[in-house]
């Protein structure tokens, strides 16, 4: 790979982040690995799934995606410019039509809802990629497996030297059928 | 969500990723054939167009009064074909129900094609496809602003916003699926895949993320929806056209457009489903479901029928009386007909079970079901504007010319040309949304759970 100056490297390619990797063909078994990696005081580690489930989302005792704020300031600020438009726009330039005020609410309404939904939608987006980009970025370069979005559940648990060993048994005591240091 | 009844239980996790995958995998001989169709239906479009741009739109068969005709009725048509796509990922999504997840990426993608469709038709319209940007609000030199008081500037807004809302919820849905792709494919498809996926691994904080904003995009999506055809109805209700100018059209157009929709889903997925072996995951409990949509949808449609000529005759208004009048008897009466018997007597057929989950005939009903849904628009456009009270002023019957049909062909050839592109290069059914439904893998110890 073409190396890039050392600031810029580090910022894209950072180094990989040691730590263990268990790999899980069952649910349940998952389920019970966090559940006893949280018991043992471990919070920063990730889980891989190829669908999103309940069960882990419990396990892990995950706060309320911050999405909804963005959406919420998206979808406010949508309506707000919808207002500014219509009505700024009318003022700018006051024609008469059809022997209805310059500045009529009823129709821009629909302009104010539309803008809503679009300014909403786009910031929902923009939340979602920059929360997951910013989770991208604590959680560092770490061990991933191709099979993670077919049928497997991973646990990634960051960590070096002797404590390595007593998380690979935790992993596979709590069913993991393959075990990764990286 | 709740677990779906409708798969079958040998279909695993590993199952469904490899079968959605093989669907990406060469093309056959068949659908190079379709894809010919659908270019040459594009050429042909094409050519019209440039001759309408050389020599102008009195090549279409535009007669005073009859200036808005096929290009709007085909607009009309192609944004209602898009409106159940969304109901399907959007409002069905909101309603828990399981069985749309293996049918909404097919919807959804024919929703984009569709608004991309319908987006052509104003443009092809205006004549002057070069000032098309006089519609934008943008600082002109002269200071002029649109008139946002035009139900045309607000549709311009509801399709815009729709375009961009379906689009992106269209994307957001692909990408945990590119990434399974991804996961399983070997040179330049696998840098595609990894450069579409934008590093997802399905890790819990992507995963927190993205269900909590796909959530709340269906919720936008939601009233998007349903706001467009009524948006696109005001172009129509809020002129003092008889036969335009109707309370009821915001719903009818509604329920209208879902129904047409459906019928295009229906349309598309029975190919889809025989040509890529995906039987197993589109079961025919998804073709009756989709088929009760149509009963309800179509149902509805008749019932605004019946309202309309109802209130046409017993509102006591000679001009609109006479305008039904000219209608149902006029020289449109077999447009009319086609209309009144495809979206009102035949969906009736499907309050039968046998027909419901016969696949052929519901293949045969959708088609008839955007017959009559396309015949809808050209009677509600061209026979309003032909009929009472103008018949006075009129001095040529209108009748469409090659023009346009050609570009009507052309607009069939562009959507399927995007269609056809689509399901060959990204999943056309959701891999993980699918699992969704499934029961998990879970150890023997606590099958009992399940």
């Amino acid at each position: 790979m073409m190396a890039l100056p050392k600031p810029l490297n580090d910022l894209f390619r950072p180094p990989p982040t040691p730590g263990v990797l268990g790999v899980f063909a069952h649910l349940d078994a998952t389920v019970a690995a966090i559940k006893q990696l949280r018991g043992a005081g471990h919070t920063d580690f990730t889980v891989y799934a190829p669908i999103p489930r309940h069960e882990i989302e419990d396990a892990l005792g995950q706060r309320v995606s911050p999405v909804r704020m963005f959406t919420l300031v998206g979808g406010i600020s949508g309506c707000a410019i919808g207002a500014w438009l219509t009505l700024w726009m009318s003022a700018d330039w006051p024609i008469v039509t059809g022997g209805k005020p310059i500045g009529s609410i009823p129709p821009y309404v629909v302009i104010m809802f539309e803008m809503t939904i679009l300014f909403g939608a786009l910031s929902t987006i923009l939340g979602i990629l920059f929360n997951s980009l910013f989770a991208a970025r604590r959680a560092g370069t770490i061990l991933y497996d191709a099979r993670f979005t077919n049928d497997r559940f991973g646990i990634f648990v960051p960590t070096a030297g002797d404590k390595a060993a007593r998380i690979e048994s935790v992993l596979r005591d709590a069913g993991a059928e393959e075990v990764r240091r990286g | 969500m709740a677990e779906s009844p409708t798969t079958p239980t040998r279909v695993t996790y590993d199952y469904v990723t490899r079968t959605i995958a093989r669907t990406l995998g060469t093309p056959s001989r068949g659908y190079f054939l379709l894809l010919g169709a659908a270019v040459t239906l594009l050429a042909i479009g094409i050519i019209t167009l440039l001759y309408l741009l050389r020599y102008g739109l009195g090549l279409a068969g535009y007669s005073h009064p009859v200036y808005w005709a096929v290009f709007i009725t085909c607009f009309v048509f192609w944004v209602g074909i898009a409106h159940s796509g969304t109901l399907i990922s959007a409002i069905l999504f909101l309603f828990r129900s399981a069985w749309r997840t293996a049918v909404y990426r097919t919807a959804e993608a024919m929703t984009v094609f569709a608004v991309m469709t319908a987006g052509l038709f104003p443009l092809i319209h205006i004549g002057r496809q070069w000032y098309f940007y006089w519609l934008i609000p943008y600082p002109n030199e002269r200071g002029l602003w649109p008139n946002f008081k035009s139900p045309l500037i607000w549709d311009e807004f509801a399709i815009g916003t729709y375009f961009t809302v379906s689009t992106v919820f269209l994307i957001m849905g692909l990408i945990p699926d590119i990434a399974a792709v991804r996961d399983l494919a070997t040179g330049w498809r696998k840098k595609l895949y990894a450069l579409t996926s934008i590093g997802w691994t399905g890790s819990n904080e992507q995963w927190r993320h993205y269900t909590r904003g796909y959530l709340y995009l269906a919720a936008l999506a939601t009233p998007l929806v349903l706001s467009v055809h009524s948006v696109v109805s005001w172009d129509f209700a809020m002129a003092l056209v008889p036969g335009w100018h109707a309370t009821i059209f915001a719903p009818y157009f509604v329920a209208g457009a879902i129904y047409s929709g459906c019928g295009l889903v229906i349309t598309l997925l029975t190919p889809i489903r025989t040509l890529f072996g995906l039987e197993e995951l589109i079961t025919v409990k998804h073709f009756e479901n989709l088929a009760k949509l149509c009963l309800l949808t179509g149902s509805i449609v008749g019932f605004s029928y019946l309202t309309e000529n109802f209130i046409a005759w017993y509102g006591g208004n000679p001009t609109e009386r006479a305008a039904f009048y000219y209608r149902a008897f006029g020289p449109f009466w077999w447009a009319s007909w086609t209309m009144y018997i495809c979206n009102a007597l035949l969906p009736l057929l499907l309050w039968f079970k046998k027909v419901r989950t016969n696949i052929t005939a519901l293949f045969v009903i959708s088609i008839f079901v955007n017959i009559g849904m396309w015949f809808e628009r050209y009677v509600i456009i061209v026979v309003s504007l032909a009929g009472e009270p103008f018949t006075k002023w009129t001095n040529a019957v209108y009748n469409p010319t090659w023009a346009d049909w050609g570009i009507m062909a052309g607009s069939f050839g562009w959507f399927f040309m995007w269609f056809l592109l689509f399901v060959k290069t990204f999943p056309a059914v959701s891999i993980s949304e699918v699992k969704e439904v499934l029961a998990p893998p879970r150890s023997k110890a606590s099958k009992a759970h399940v």
